[in-house]
């Protein structure tokens, strides 16, 4: 008798958590493995695309964010982390989700726009004010006695833009003479006195210590600085040539897959190209690919030639293993 | 504890059991995780990574530093130690609290903490750099950072020692007729010895896996100072899994090698 009340009892019990766990799946989840510069931007953008989907579907969607070095969350999305998109900064650390876990597929940055980069940014320089350096170009920063900040491409995914941006202005002003180009970079290092190991690391040094004459950064973080700053420490000088960084963006299968969640991650990524993200993503600094909205925020953004990793170094695989491998370019300067 | 009689203490098994267990779960697993990755190398892999040049002279930097931060910190955390326990003085226990801090402190803050104050512009920085001294962004700088979080070790395994030592005997030296240097040559350092060797070995052992503090202050100029955690790190940027615990499969056989020295140096010293 108590036996089978005992096990009604269970049966009770299990009833409400199944039906517990089907209310409960109503409320989706999404997480968004960013890298450190877009917090801000996805703050304002989840809000917005929950309101979205709401109105859509009619579901609830919470969003969640994790955020760190863009290496980093990548290889802790390899290692396990239930990201259902990664937001980072450069293609190689999706490439990596793709070739060393089989997360997606190798052709992911086809499935969307624009490279996958539904908003851009470029490098450009933050100098003291009064710039007492005269810096107008990527040539003043090779000068002897200039002290350049920007942190070391082998540990920070951000820095390897800066570093092809300068290789890229080299090879132009060269006749695409890669000895002479590398000859550049090198002595653009020579002038760097400090190679933190990440970007925030860079600001600190430049904005905080007062050390350096240039902060080589990315444009939306220099612009946000400057923001902060109100024009009372620091100028922004665009160079004449730079590079165009895609940060780029992606669902991951495998982990949408198990989590059911392939509709709703696919759309939160469609929707950064909608008008209303794109403004988002302009408030915040980042250039937006919509013509329309990128006209409306021309202000904001200083003029400057741009060229991207695919024109100039064939894609980030190969410039990641030309350049930043073991024994590439860049540790070919400083061992001779 | 010999085998034929049983111990005094009862629970003598499913202590040692769960003393084996428990090792095996927190330290010896994810230890040998770093022999089964480094295994998907072949020799002449292995012996590439762990020999190149940056690599190499990241080594010299990291064991050098470590070493002289372990040594500095054997000389002075013995002398803070012997103040704390000998002397009573006004706010002796706010300076023994002190000793702690390197512990507490995230190490991140403890770099950026030192950087500050021993960059140019910095407290510190300010008064030195006009005289051509440089500490931050030097192998000095990693120094500095290595001697920081290294202290608390020497003066916490010191301080017990010293307290428990009797002054009677120093006393006993000094009516016998032992001049003062004689009394600490010979009564107080034999006495503490292997204790200090201990801290200096876990001061040491500490630094060479510090990376925290020491990546802000050392500016991580590649051949010139460049720790060898921070090549690690970087083996992991490029997704170089293997190779990056080929790297740290040197830092702890070196690290398990000079601590085994150690202990051997100090049942040496103990049973002398």
């Amino acid at each position: 008798m108590k036996i089978q009340k005992a096990i009604k009892y269970v049966g009770v019990g299990l009833l409400a958590t199944l039906a517990g766990s089907t209310a409960g799946a109503k409320t989706l989840t999404l997480l968004n493995a960013s890298y450190d510069p877009t917090r801000e931007l996805y703050q304002e953008y989840n809000a917005a695309f929950a309101k979205h989907w709401k109105a859509q579907t009619g579901e609830e969607v919470a969003i969640r964010q994790s955020h760190g070095g863009s290496g980093k969350q990548a290889r802790a999305v390899i290692d396990g982390l239930e990201a259902d998109v990664v937001t980072l900064a450069l293609a190689y650390d999706i490439d990596a989700l793709s070739a060393k876990a089989k997360l997606l597929p190798a052709d992911w940055q086809q499935r969307l726009p624009d490279n996958s980069a539904p908003f851009t940014s470029t490098i450009v320089f933050l100098v003291r004010k009064g710039n007492p350096k005269a810096v107008k170009d990527w040539d003043d920063l090779v000068k002897p006695g200039l002290a350049v900040i920007t942190p070391n491409p082998k540990t920070s995914g951000g820095a390897r833009w800066n570093y092809l941006a300068a290789w890229a202005y080299a090879l132009k002003h060269n006749g695409n003479d890669e000895a002479k180009a590398k000859d550049f970079v090198a002595r653009l290092y020579k002038n760097v006195p400090v190679l933190d190991s990440g970007a925030r690391g860079s600001t600190t040094t430049f904005v905080q210590r007062g050390i350096g004459d240039v902060l080589l950064a990315w444009e939306n973080e220099a612009l946000l600085a400057l923001k902060e700053d109100g024009g009372q420490e620091f100028v922004l000088v665009a160079p004449s040539l730079s590079i165009l960084a895609e940060p780029p963006v992606a669902v991951v299968d495998k982990v949408v897959e198990r989590r059911g969640t392939q509709a709703v991650a696919g759309e939160y990524l469609k929707y950064l190209y909608s008008d209303e993200a794109q403004a988002i993503a302009a408030k915040h600094f980042y250039r937006p690919r919509n013509a329309a909205v990128a006209a409306k925020f021309s202000a904001q953004f200083p003029k400057l030639a741009l060229v991207t990793i695919d024109e100039v170094f064939g894609g980030w695989k190969k410039a990641q293993e030309a350049h930043f491998s073991d024994g590439g370019v860049f540790d070919q300067i400083f061992v001779k | 504890m010999s085998s034929g009689k049983s111990n005094v203490l009862p629970g003598f098994r499913l202590a040692l059991g769960f003393t084996l267990l428990y090792l095996s779960l927190i330290v010896l697993i994810p230890l040998s995780a770093i022999f089964v990755k480094t295994a998907t190398l072949t020799w002449a892999q292995f012996w590439g990574t762990i020999t190149s040049a940056r690599v190499l002279a990241s080594y010299r930097l990291s064991f050098g530093m470590s070493a002289l931060a372990a040594l500095i910190n054997g000389v002075f955390g013995l002398l803070v130690a012997w103040v704390l326990v000998r002397y009573r003085f006004p706010g002796r226990k706010i300076a023994d609290a002190f000793v702690d801090l390197p512990f507490a402190l995230p190490t991140a803050v403890a770099g950026i903490a030192l950087t500050a104050i021993y960059s140019k512009h910095g407290w510190v920085g300010s008064l030195l750099e006009p005289h051509g001294i440089k500490l931050a962004f030097t192998h000095w700088g990693v120094l500095i950072a290595l001697v920081f979080i290294g202290l608390p070790f020497v003066v916490r395994t010191v301080q017990p020692v010293l307290e428990d030592l009797d002054r009677d005997v120093e006393e006993a030296a000094a009516s016998l007729g032992a001049s003062r240097w004689q009394t600490i040559t010979r009564i107080v350092l034999p006495a503490i010895g292997p204790a200090l060797l201990t801290g200096i070995a876990l001061s040491f052992a500490r630094a060479i896996g510090e990376y925290g503090s020491v990546i802000f202050i050392s500016g991580n100029t590649p051949l010139k100072t460049e720790i060898t955690p921070l090549l690690i790190v970087m083996k992991l940027e490029e997704y170089d899994y293997a190779a990056a615990t080929a790297i740290a499969l040197v830092l702890l056989v070196a690290s398990f090698a000079l601590l085994f020295l150690i202990n051997v140096l100090q049942a040496w010293s103990a049973r002398r």
